[in-house]
C-alpha cells in the first residue's frame, strides 16, 4: 500500500511544468489533486519515475469570465467552484455536479483539470464538459492548442493529451436565455462512483420550445457519450411526459454499458434512461421559472 | 532516492524533517511526528479515518505526500483538544452520545466534523449525513455519530 520510489518536481511555473514534461515524457505523470492518482500509485496499479506536481503553480488556479465563456484554471479545487456563486451563475450544471464528485474531503483536494484529464468514464466533469461543448486549452514546450470536448475523451482514462502535454484550463460556453439546467446520477452509497448519471442542458425560446438540447451521459460507455438522436428528437418540441419517455428510451437505444458486478448492462441502460427523462423534465420545468 | 526537506506546522509545533518522495503525509505524521491518533485504514483514499485539517481544510492525508506540506499548517486529532487532554466540543459531543463503539474511525470523524460545523454551524440531518459521508464506521455506529453531530451544533460550536 505503499507507492513506488519516484523522483518529485514541484515547478511553479507553466513554463518550467512544459519543460520538465518535455524533458521526461512518458516516464512522468503530472500530479493535480492526488484523488485518483495516489490510490494509484499506492495501490501499485502504475508507477512513475518522475512525478511532476502541479500544487505549486499558483497560475493554474482561479476561475475568470469572458465573452460568454467560463474559464476554469485546471488545478482549480472542486471545492473552491462548489463554493463560488460566480459558477452557478455563469454554468449552473458545472455548480449542479461538483456535490456528486466524492466527498468534502476528496473535493477540498480534487481539481476540475485533474477530474477532467483523468477521464474516468463514470466521473462528473468530462460529461458536463461534454455536453456543453467545454474547450480544453493545453499547452507543451512547443505549443498551445484549443481541443473540443467531442475530441478529447478517447477512452477509459485515456485523453488526447500528448506525454508532454499539460491541460491548462477548461472553457466552459456560458448559455445565455432562457435555459435550464439539471444534473443526476445514480450510485451504492453517497459519493461512490456513478453506476450511471446525467448532465442536461436546454434553452427554449418565449413560446417554451426547445431551441437547443445537451445531454451528458457517464458511466454508459467507455468515454463520456452524447446521443444525438435523442437531442434532435428535443428540439422543436415542448415535450409532453409520453414525448419524455420516448427521448429516453432513443437516448439509451445504441449504447452499450458496461457490464459489473455493480451492475448489469441492461440495469445500467434502464438506470441511464430515467436519468434523461427526470433530468429534461427538471431542466425544461427551471426554464419555466421566472 | 532524493529526500526533501520540508518544514511544516503540526497542532502548532514547527517541525522540520527530510522525507523521501513517496512518505504519504499520513505516515509523516504517524512515523515522523509520532502523532498516533491519525489512524489509517484502507491508505488509499476511501475510509476516511486518516482525515486532517491541511490549512484548515479536511483531507485524506494518505492521498498527500508530505513533501507536498512543505509551508502548511496541519492539524490532527491531538490538536483539537484545549490543554491537559481537555476534550473540544465536538470530541465531548461524541463522548455524550456514545458517538464510536471501537473508536478506529473516530479521529477521522472528529476532524472531519470539526470542519463541517465550521463552514456550517446548524447544519441540517441530511447535511450532517452528507458531512460525514467521506467517513466509514464499520461497527456503523452512524445513528450516535448524526446525535453526537447534532448535540455539537446545538452547542454552539463553530458560531
Amino acid at each position: 500500500m505503499k507507492p513506488a520510489p519516484f523522483e518529485y518536481h514541484a515547478p511553479d511555473s507553466v513554463v518550467d511544468t512544459v519543460g520538465l514534461l518535455a524533458e521526461h515524457a512518458d516516464e512522468c505523470k503530472v500530479l493535480a489533486g492526488g484523488q485518483s492518482l495516489v490510490p494509484m500509485l499506492a495501490l501499485r496499479l502504475t508507477r512513475f519515475e518522475h512525478i511532476v506536481d502541479l500544487n505549486r503553480v499558483d497560475e493554474l488556479s482561479g476561475v475568470s469570465r469572458t465573452n460568454g465563456t467560463l474559464r476554469v484554471g485546471a488545478m482549480t479545487r472542486q471545492r473552491a467552484v462548489e463554493r463560488d456563486p460566480g459558477v452557478a451563475a455563469a454554468v449552473p450544471l458545472l455548480a449542479a455536479a461538483v456535490p456528486f464528485i466524492g466527498h468534502t474531503q476528496i473535493r477540498n483536494r480534487g481539481t476540475i483539470g485533474g477530474s477532467i484529464a483523468h477521464a474516468d468514464p463514470a466521473s462528473e466533469l468530462p460529461a458536463v464538459a461534454l455536453a456543453l461543448g467545454a474547450e480544453l486549452e493545453i499547452a507543451s514546450a512547443s505549443a498551445t492548442r484549443r481541443v473540443p470536448a467531442a475530441e478529447f475523451f478517447e477512452g477509459t482514462w485515456t485523453t488526447c493529451l500528448a506525454d508532454d502535454e499539460l491541460l491548462i484550463a477548461v472553457h466552459f460556453p456560458v448559455w445565455e436565455g432562457r435555459c435550464g439546467f439539471a444534473f443526476e446520477e445514480v450510485a451504492r452509497r453517497s459519493g461512490d462512483f456513478a453506476l450511471a448519471g446525467v448532465a442536461t442542458a436546454v434553452e427554449v425560446d418565449a413560446g417554451g420550445i426547445v431551441q437547443r438540447a445537451a445531454l451528458g451521459l457517464l458511466g454508459m460507455g467507455g468515454t463520456p457519450l452524447r446521443p444525438p438522436a435523442a437531442e434532435a428528437a428535443i428540439v422543436g418540441r415542448s415535450p409532453n411526459a409520453s414525448d419524455l419517455d420516448e427521448i429516453a428510451m432513443l437516448a439509451v437505444s445504441d449504447l452499450d454499458p458496461p457490464d459489473d458486478v455493480h451492475g448489469s448492462s441492461t440495469y445500467r441502460r434502464r438506470i441511464g434512461a430515467h436519468l434523461v427523462r427526470t433530468t429534461l423534465a427538471r431542466a425544461i420545468e427551471e426554464t419555466h421559472r421566472p | 532516492m532524493t529526500e526533501h526537506a520540508i518544514s511544516v506546522v503540526v497542532n502548532g509545533e514547527a517541525r522540520r524533517r527530510r522525507v523521501e518522495a513517496r512518505r504519504t503525509l499520513a505516515d509523516f505524521i504517524r512515523e515522523d511526528c509520532a502523532l498516533t491518533g491519525t489512524h489509517l485504514g484502507c491508505e488509499h483514499g476511501v475510509c476516511g479515518a486518516c482525515t486532517v485539517l491541511v490549512d484548515g481544510e479536511a483531507v485524506r492525508s494518505c492521498l498527500m505526500f508530505a513533501v507536498q506540506a512543505d509551508g502548511a499548517d496541519i492539524v490532527t486529532v491531538e490538536g483539537l483538544g484545549g490543554p491537559e487532554g481537555t476534550l473540544s466540543p465536538v470530541q465531548d459531543a461524541f463522548r455524550e452520545e456514545h458517538g464510536l463503539q471501537c473508536g478506529f474511525c473516530t479521529p477521522g470523524f472528529i476532524v472531519t466534523v470539526t470542519q463541517l460545523l465550521r463552514e456550517n454551524p446548524d447544519p441540517t440531518d441530511d447535511e450532517i449525513r452528507e458531512g460525514i459521508s467521506g467517513n466509514l464506521c464499520r461497527c456503523t455506529g452512524y445513528q450516535g455519530i448524526v446525535r453526537a453531530v447534532k448535540r455539537a451544533s446545538e452547542s454552539g460550536v463553530g458560531r
